[in-house]
């Protein structure tokens, strides 16, 4: 196998006497796409929360594209390709759709203390701002104020934004929180597209949808790793139905495809 | 042309500007009021790039004002009156002491940013006032108007306006050329949601200080000219209720853009100086209007129109 | 520099320490709970001198018109509560910090029309005008005591308000967090009325007891707000004891510095440059000590507010 881009080594992480990660270690590899799920309160947003230096782990190591990153500030992960779509949707609401992802290409490329020329005017941001926004479906929407948009469409511009960063992983929480069923399928539909062009590390409650995508499946429960594999075999591992028990989203037969 | 559309009422404002002498404002006391209109429009247009652009409420820009125009005050003494040496001096001082006392402000936001800036420009006012050699509170008041390659350009009143005119225009374009480059634009983001703009990379510090620094040389320059607008310098000029009145042009005018600030700056100093006629206590009736500007007119003297509009369209 | 000295200086700061903590107090509560920027604040300090030299003059007793100012300053800042402040907790500081500027405008003229621009004179409590001998011939006044005295008593009322009582429970738990208080079901916005009249009547009443030792005059308190300021930022916005402690380091680094400064700088200048190089100095030495600490402690010496 190919080195990962992400490896978790030993992550830990406590709140007072709480354990919320415990002992956590996992591997994104390069077009991966894996899934971690678990139950609500498992610990899944403290754990991305840390990935992307949201918070500070108390113990282990965060190795991205072999480097150590454990120490490094937000902003200094996300200048190494670290992309992050939030759970909540975060973007900036009085800028353009376009103007979000031309943000988010200028991150990617070269300074931001440039003072002289109007940046809307760079075609070269404005490229690649359309790329990304063509990737989700939102191409039409450019000149949108972002503000304006439904909720699904915040979502695809969520993606958008990480996209036009030039990421070497996505750290995808919970991309499809909130979505209709509509806007569920159309932005699973975006999300099979990206697979195999990016590594993405993918936190979702939506278990058809992670059935569906996955390349690999990671469970955590209570802030411990308890399983990790491909989707067949998380289907048939007896604790993680045991974990699952009562709670019928794990699908039992094999995900349409 | 909708980039036209957009800038018609600060285009407006600086045409009318330049036209005045010949409109029936060519003499001196209008002279005068316009001068003081054009240089606190100056730093108003760079709080307004703060406050708008970046999402930094400072409620110490007179300070910075104080800087520039205290710079004219200590080389007027030493008997140094060039502009080439004056400006560049004045612009420096605001600019260090906006570095200085940002790096410690820029650390926080919100209620703490605002008092903060409070604190140091209160700082600045308190070390004017001990300044005894200077005139300490009574003031200063200069030899001569500064002079410019020896040339004694400034004191000439219509040569005075255009200055100021020209130093208004060039701050403005400054601010709308700042605010629309990549650096500007890393500002708005910060301001519209800081936890996006760093999970994009950007950590928000370096360019909230640089941003800081600007407007205080900026606003330096605004101090230079006023000293010379006033040919006197009292630290009343820099007191925090200055800076209280530079926020109120800009909310006035209306946050949503530089012209706002514009805007702001003349219909305060045009409702400044009808009040002051009317009325011995005029700043009470001031006071209850800027009240109601605040609870009634959320998008500014800028934003009217559309306010009507909508109203007329709502009901 | 005699011991002596340093001794009346150090309770003169103490003294300042204890106005700056009445004014500070309700301020910081305000801050914390509704998270309301109040500029206004200085005036009420303000009002409260105003009103004891109007009932003063009326009544020819000091302590009548410190019961009269007391009610009367808690009337006015909730007549402005009600008119101005309850609608500005939804708005923006930027909007908070300008309608409570125009605020001071009005009140500022205001008290200039109605007692003219001239310093009012309130006279010392009759009971009160003598004073203790700290050594041969150098009395200390009894009515600064008592302004010290006074002020540590209700220091300690705060405190056991705040800490001891239902009430002081709700608002200790809304400068913590105060959407959690509101979704208990308590009316947040009348916590707020009661905490922005009770600050409002504190620093009347740090007004009331300035206003025999200083000149009542439009503007007065404009210089102790942003002093005020300084305390609760140092302090730790939503912080009683911060406050406290902040105010009596502010009280005391504020007055020392100015008696001293020219004094230790005279080791190194020469006299006059002494003095006009210690005076800048010591203005400054307040906010320099405002950055040093928020240098290392950003949200102050006790932060209060979770997350």
């Amino acid at each position: 196998m190919a080195e990962p881009v992400l490896a978790l080594r030993g992550l830990r992480k406590r709140f007072g006497g709480l354990a919320v990660t415990e002992d956590v270690s996992l591997d994104v590899a390069p077009g991966e796409i894996h899934a971690v799920i678990g139950p609500n309160g498992a610990g899944k947003t403290t754990l991305i929360n840390q990935i992307s230096g949201v918070l500070a782990p108390d113990a282990g190591r965060i190795l991205f594209l072999g480097r150590d990153i454990t120490r490094l500030k937000l902003h200094r992960r996300a200048r190494l390709g670290l992309a992050r779509s939030f759970q909540i949707t975060s973007i900036i609401p009085d800028f353009t759709a376009l103007e979000n992802a031309a943000l988010a290409a200028q991150a990617g490329e070269g300074t931001s203390f440039r003072f002289f020329r109007p940046a809307g005017k760079e075609a070269g941001l404005n490229r690649a701002a359309m790329v990304a926004l063509e990737q989700v479906g939102l191409a039409r929407r450019a000149n949108t104020p972002a503000g304006a948009m439904s909720h699904g469409e915040k979502r695809q511009l969520e993606l958008a934004i990480a996209l036009a960063t030039q990421p070497r992983l996505l750290l995808l929480d919970e991309p499809l929180a909130g979505a209709g069923p509509e806007e569920t399928e159309r932005l699973i539909g975006i999300l099979s597209l990206l697979r195999r062009r990016y590594a993405i590390l993918l936190v979702e409650h939506d278990m058809q949808a992670v059935f569906a995508l996955a390349d690999r499946i990671s469970v955590l429960v209570y802030g411990r790793l308890i399983a990790t594999g491909t989707p067949a075999v998380i289907r048939q591992n007896a604790e993680v139905r045991a974990a699952y028990l009562g709670e019928d989203d794990i699908p039992l037969a094999a995900a349409p495809c | 042309m909708r980039t036209l559309a957009k800038e018609a009422p600060a285009l407006l404002v600086l045409g009318a500007l330049a036209a005045a002498p010949w409109l029936g404002f060519g003499e001196s006391w209008a002279l005068t009021l316009l001068a003081r209109a054009m240089i606190l429009a100056m730093a108003a247009v760079s709080l307004s790039f703060l406050v708008g652009g970046a999402g930094l409420v400072s409620l110490g820009h007179a300070a910075m004002l104080g800087f520039g125009a205290y710079a004219v005050v200590i080389l007027d003494d030493a008997q140094i009156v060039e502009a080439w040496v004056v400006l560049p001096v004045a612009i420096t001082a605001a600019a260090g002491f906006a570095l200085v006392t940002g790096a410690v402000a820029i650390r926080t936001s919100g209620v703490h940013f605002i008092m903060i800036t409070l604190a140091f420009g209160q700082m600045a006012y308190f070390t004017a006032t001990s300044l005894s050699g200077y005139g300490g509170d009574d003031g200063y008041t200069l030899y001569a108007r500064t002079e410019l390659g020896g040339s004694r350009i400034l004191s000439d009143r219509l040569s005075f306006h255009f200055i100021c005119l020209g130093a208004l225009t060039l701050t403005w374009l400054v601010c709308r050329m700042l605010l629309a480059s990549r650096f500007g634009r890393v500002l708005r983001a910060v301001r519209g949601n800081p936890l996006r703009a760093q999970a994009l990379g950007f950590s928000p510090y370096p360019y909230r200080l640089l941003a800081y620094v600007i407007a205080g040389g900026l606003a330096g320059a605004a101090g230079f000219l006023f000293a010379n607008a006033t040919e006197f310098v009292a630290p009343a000029y820099i007191a925090w209720q200055r800076s209280g009145e530079l926020l109120f042009m800009v909310i006035l005018g209306g946050i949503g853009g530089l012209h706002g600030a514009l805007l702001g700056a003349f219909g305060f100093v045009l409702l400044e100086e009808v009040l002051s006629h009317q009325w011995e206590h005029w700043r009470i009736a001031f006071g209850v209007l800027l009240i109601l500007a605040v609870l009634y007119l959320p998008g500014g003297l800028a934003g009217l129109p559309a306010q009507l509009a909508r109203r007329r369209g709502g009901g | 520099m005699s011991l002596t000295l340093l001794l009346v200086q150090g309770l003169n700061g103490l003294q300042l320490g204890i106005l700056l903590f009445l004014i500070a107090a309700g301020l910081t509560l305000v801050f914390g709970v509704m998270d309301f920027i109040n500029l206004a604040h200085g005036v009420q300090y303000m009002l409260g001198a105003y009103l004891a030299a109007y009932f003063a003059a009326q009544t020819g007793s000091f302590w009548w018109a410190l019961a009269l100012a007391l009610p009367a300053a808690l009337l006015v800042g909730l007549v402005l509560e009600v008119l101005v402040f309850r609608h500005l907790y939804d708005r923006d500081h930027l909007a908070q910090v300008l309608a409570t500027f125009g605020v001071i405008l009005i009140l500022n003229d205001g008290v200039k029309w109605l007692f003219g621009a001239a310093p009012l004179q309130v006279p010392m409590p009759a009971d009160l005008t003598g004073g203790i001998p700290i050594m041969d011939g150098l009395l200390y006044p009894h009515y600064r005591l008592a302004i010290i005295g006074g002020g540590l008593a209700t220091a300690g009322l705060l405190w056991w308000l705040v800490e001891r009582t239902r009430i002081g429970m709700l608002i200790r738990a809304g400068a913590t967090n105060a959407p959690m208080v509101a979704a208990l079901g308590i009316d947040i916005r009348r916590l707020f009325m009661v905490v922005f009249g009770f600050g409002a009547m504190l620093a009347g009443f740090a007004g009331v007891m300035a206003a025999p030792i200083l000149s009542v005059e439009p503007g007065m308190g404009d210089n102790l707000l942003i002093l005020a300021f300084v305390v609760i930022v140092i302090g730790g916005i939503g912080s009683v004891r911060g406050a406290f402690l902040a105010a009596l380091l502010v009280g005391l680094v504020e007055t020392l510095g100015r008696s001293l400064m020219p004094d230790l700088l005279r080791l190194l200048l020469d006299a006059s440059q002494a003095r006009q190089v210690g005076a800048a100095l010591a203005s400054m030495l307040v906010y320099i000590a405002m950055a040093a600490i928020l240098a290392f402690r950003p949200a102050g010496l006790f932060p209060v507010r979770a997350g």
